[in-house]
């Protein structure tokens, strides 16, 4: 369905595939009618349709306008670095998000929870684009490393130093000019974006997580594990967080795409060699094809990370199953 | 101490308390602190975007090139940009065209959603069913890509309408197209529900049209989340709009945007000239978060569970 829409798109393309063709003066008419029927142009729209999701299913996505590399390439070249980018920010939002829900839910109207939901409002409305330029201005303008390379460490180097390097890279994947760069400098490297990205889902996520955890929290089993003399580590993580947990996984699922959103902006400011932005830079050229193929890419990577989610829901809810 | 609490005890004996709908609602969204506040914030900023003409003594377009680049000051208040524009005046020009975006957006989002849901939940059935599959696939496309692809769609397609002002009206229309699904969701809920009610039955023995039954009898009684969700709607559409004039395929210069000043900001902010990053960012922030917490106080507003 989704490929029937990117097709669709792909044919209200300004001027059409001919495009290219027609500002050719050395054409005439009749050559640019036989060149049609050649790569069967002239053919109804469902026939097409068939015989493009077929090039797509085989692998033939067409050649960038841009670079006439193909599209698959380019795209190959790219993707890993965007799930690299993804998938770390993912845990590290799961990682902030979900404790602090959970010990909100718990203590609920303590400082805890005012300070949490306080800290979730905010997270939702910032622009993640403006934060990343927050995050530059902090980390890579204003904070510099306190290593010296003339006079040695001294904390004071943090604001003030004059031949000091910034705190934190302020993008690319590695220093520029290095190939095969250190742990150290990757993870260096990873740190501002992650954190960009993270803020993101954080705060809508902290909120699901809590809304969730209190609706478990009152309800009979809960208070049958606390009579049965379990301990409150168990009761909490065994029987509520677990169950809690299931309508998240759902909601963090049909986020999904806005995260793709997000990795646009994050790689953009960042310049991270991923997928989002070869999407930005082929958007200022309009190059069409490339474009196409990384909405097909994100598609099917959204449709296949809600296919695991569902599977995760019915390993954490059983009483969910799939026929 | 005591001849007040005598005082009240005889108004409240002598004057019965008038309630309107109107009057509840109000008491009930003034417990809301934090919504209050912001929506001070959020009529500041309006009223500023509005008469910024006959407040600033500065002009959004033209450049002075004698004032470029001077940090906040009295005369300044937020610096001023790499023309020697002043940043608060542009901020508030910036205002209008982000707040009106994010208003006529959520119309287009409403009018579609609504419509649609309405449609779906009411005959239910196969028309349902392909009504919500359509809904769910534009969920699941990435939305801020496709946005993109549109933009670029519609700048080819040469309509003047669609253009005018650095292209303000093809942004709203692809904001809108994109973003109603959730209000789909929400009214095909209600609606599942409503048209079961007994005054529905009544309306349709009486022989009344479907068309009037639904516009006329049930969605009034869907008014409350519809009214929340588009709040919380234009937050949204702000925020997009923004996002895609950063990027720069949104409302084009010299049109000023919030979003399309953080462009501008971003090659800026490395040479020193921070203020002219932060400042766009905090109107988008500010306004974003008065209207989240608005739309909070206007859930707990009208929900008829808590009156009092």
């Amino acid at each position: 369905m989704i490929s029937f829409i990117v097709f669709g798109m792909i044919e209200l393309t300004p001027g059409g595939p001919m495009a290219a063709f027609e500002e050719n003066p050395n054409l005439t008419p009749e050559d640019l009618a036989r060149l049609e029927e050649q790569l069967g142009l002239n053919k109804p729209f469902h026939e097409r349709y068939i015989q493009w999701l077929g090039k797509i299913l085989t692998g033939d996505w067409g050649f960038s306008q841009a670079t006439r590399r193909p599209v698959l390439t380019e795209i190959g070249d790219r993707l890993p670095n965007t799930l690299e980018l993804m998938f770390i920010a993912f845990i590290a939002t799961l990682l902030v998000a979900l404790p602090i829900g959970t010990i909100s839910a718990l203590k609920q109207y303590s400082l805890f929870d005012h300070v949490a939901t306080l800290f979730a409002f905010v997270g939702q409305a910032i622009p993640i684009f403006w934060f990343g330029l927050i995050l530059i201005i902090i980390f890579n303008v204003w904070l510099k490393n306190p290593v010296s390379p003339s006079t040695g460490f001294s904390w004071s180097h943090l604001w003030s130093c004059v031949d000091c390097k910034p705190l934190m890279p302020g993008g690319g994947m590695a220093p520029y000019g290095v190939d095969n760069p250190s742990i150290l400098q990757r993870i260096q490297h990873l740190v501002l974006p992650v954190t960009m990205l993270a803020l993101f889902g954080a705060g809508s996520y902290t909120r699901y997580m809590r809304g969730q955890m209190l609706e478990v929290i009152h309800l009979d089993y809960i208070r049958t594990a606390r009579s049965k003399g379990l301990k409150e580590s168990a009761v909490v993580l065994r029987h509520a967080f677990k169950n809690a947990l299931a309508p998240v996984v759902t909601i963090i699922a049909l986020d999904l795409p806005s995260l793709f959103g997000g990795a646009l902006f994050t790689e953009t400011i960042f310049s991270w060699p991923g997928m989002g932005r070869l999407f930005f830079r082929s958007a200022e050229r309009v190059d069409f094809p490339l474009l196409m193929g990384i909405v097909m890419i994100n598609s099917a990577l959204i449709v296949f990370f809600n296919l695991l989610a569902d599977i995760a829901y019915s390993f954490l809810d059983p009483r969910v199953r799939y026929e | 101490m005591a001849t007040t609490t005598i005082d009240r005890l005889e108004v409240n004996s002598v004057v019965p308390e008038q309630r309107t709908l109107g009057g509840i609602v109000w008491r009930q969204f003034r417990r809301h602190q934090m919504a209050v506040a912001a929506s001070i914030i959020l009529l500041i900023l309006i009223l500023g975007s509005a008469f910024v003409s006959y407040l600033s003594p500065y002009d959004a377009v033209s450049s002075n090139f004698r004032e470029r680049y001077l940090s906040p000051s009295l005369v300044h208040p937020m610096g001023t940009d790499d023309l020697g524009r002043d940043m608060l005046t542009r901020l508030f020009y910036g205002g209008r065209i982000s707040l009106a975006i994010g208003l006529m957006a959520t119309i287009v989002a409403i009018t579609i959603g609504t419509t649609v849901g309405a449609i779906a939940g009411f005959y239910g059935g196969s028309i349902d069913n392909v009504l919500m599959r359509t809904a769910d696939l534009f969920l699941s496309l990435p939305r801020l890509f496709v946005l993109i692809i549109m933009t670029l769609l519609l700048r080819g397609l040469d309509i003047p309408l669609l253009q005018a002002a650095g292209g303000v009206g093809g942004t709203i229309l692809v904001i809108g197209i994109l973003s109603w699904m959730s209000v789909a969701r929400l009214v095909r809920g209600q609606f599942l529900s409503l048209k079961e009610k007994e005054f529905v039955e009544a309306a349709s023995s009486l022989g009344l049209s479907n068309m009037r039954i639904i516009f006329r009898h049930i969605l009034p009684n869907a008014t409350t989340p519809i009214i929340v969700a588009a709040t919380l709607r234009v937050a949204g559409a702000i925020i997009t709009e923004s996002g895609l004039s950063f990027l720069g395929f949104g409302v084009q210069p010299p049109t000023p945007t919030w979003g399309n000043m953080l462009r501008n900001a971003q090659d800026e902010m490395l040479k020193g000239h921070l203020w002219m990053a932060f400042f766009p960012g905090l109107m988008i922030f500010l306004t974003v978060i008065s209207i989240n917490y608005i739309g909070d106080g206007l859930r707990d507003a009208l929900d008829p569970h808590k009156l009092r």
